[in-house]
């Protein structure tokens, strides 16, 4: 879907009208799961707990924009490739970053 | 020479070039943003407890500036699917509904900056701090709408402080201030405000640029339309995919700036 090369199809305009019904729905859901994630804020379910309800909800309404919007659904393969280069090396800057907390001198950060 | 693969895919990656290079770009961002994400982790789990500030950033701003890029987004790809249904005027419409978006956003976001150039902590020689909002300043004195803080500490979980004392006018001899600790809540404040500016700031620049990209493909670069509606198209494709990944940036931005 794309691709502009594509030539056109009788069912082309089926197809887009059926993908912009699609994008609605993802935009309807990226506005709720904002005011979710405002509203789960407010209560108290222990500061791990809101941490971990927040990081959720931001990685599923980011994994809508990026399958539906940017059409990561339906990529080539060669896109997959390079983003699974870069999964691995973000995943490894995060790991290594949330292992070096066991590590952390305290009260070393001046504020 | 004519640049190959503008339009048609190549053979070896099924992509055109230009497709193939925003996601090769986007992944070196992804580490740009991932370690300023890092830096963040590591600066917020190395504070003293009690120290993280919580509270300091408007809520209801930062929610509807997260409103204004997702409504850009959605507007994004919506000009870009009426491209592929030969609609040009539908294009310049979503088009440009993402360019006032794009401004709104960047409105917003320069009047929660103001606020923080704005807003003091000043600590007097006494060990008294005062904590507000600059009225007027002279070469003399300068007058803060705010408050006098018992312990700093309450200064960092506003959640737990929101009502914490009266705001009232005071006028503070420059004099009697401590020069060392006391200035505003920009980058210089805190590691938080710091990691604040700093992330927020190469959002916005991002949030600038990939304007620009969009206001000139809606402006000028739209004669190509007429000339080569194919490749216009796939220009749009790649400049909404640079766009979609400054409003991705954003969404885990507002939660973990301003919520958490």
């Amino acid at each position: 879907m794309s691709d502009a090369t594509s030539h056109s199809h009788p069912h082309d305009h089926a197809h887009e009208s059926h993908s912009i019904k699609g994008y609605l729905f993802v935009y309807f859901a990226l506005l709720v799961g904002t005011i979710f994630t405002v509203w789960a804020s407010y209560i108290d379910l222990g500061s791990h707990w809101n941490i971990i309800l927040a990081l959720v909800i931001a990685c599923v309404k980011a994994f809508l924009v990026i399958a539906y919007f940017m059409h990561l659904i339906s990529e080539k393969k060669m896109i997959y490739s390079i983003l699974g280069f870069t999964m691995f090396f973000f995943a490894g800057l995060m790991v290594l970053t949330l292992c070096s907390m066991h590590n952390f001198p305290l009260n070393t950060v001046t504020h | 020479m004519e640049i190959p693969y503008t339009v048609e895919p190549r053979k070896d990656t099924g992509l055109y070039n230009a497709k193939l290079g925003i996601w090769l770009f986007l992944a070196s961002e992804v580490m740009l943003f991932g370690a300023l994400f890092s830096a963040y982790i590591l600066l917020r789990v190395g504070a003293p407890e009690g120290f993280w500030p919580h509270g300091w950033l408007n809520v209801p701003l930062g929610t509807v500036n997260t409103l204004v890029l997702i409504t850009s987004s959605i507007t994004t790809v919506l000009a870009w699917a009426a491209l592929k249904e030969k609609n040009f005027g539908k294009f310049k419409f979503f088009h440009a509904i993402t360019l006032l978006c794009a401004l709104g956003f960047l409105g917003i976001k320069s009047v929660e900056y103001r606020d923080k150039f704005m807003h003091y902590e000043i600590t007097l020689k006494d060990g008294r701090i005062i904590d507000g909002h600059k009225v007027e300043e002279t070469k003399e004195e300068i007058t803060l709408s705010g408050r006098y803080v018992k312990d700093r500490e309450e200064l960092f979980d506003l959640h737990k402080h929101k009502h914490a004392g009266p705001h009232e006018e005071i006028k503070i001899a420059k004099a009697d201030i401590d020069p060392v600790h006391s200035g505003n809540y920009g980058p210089r404040h805190s590691t938080y405000n710091a990691i604040y500016f700093t992330l927020t700031g190469l959002h916005a620049l991002h949030v600038i640029g990939g304007a620009l990209v969009i206001g000139y493909l809606w402006l000028f670069g739209a004669k190509m339309w007429k000339t080569d509606p194919e490749r216009f198209t796939n220009r749009v494709e790649v400049s909404g995919l640079f766009w979609h990944f400054v409003d991705l940036v954003w969404i885990f931005l507002f939660p973990v700036l301003y919520l958490l």
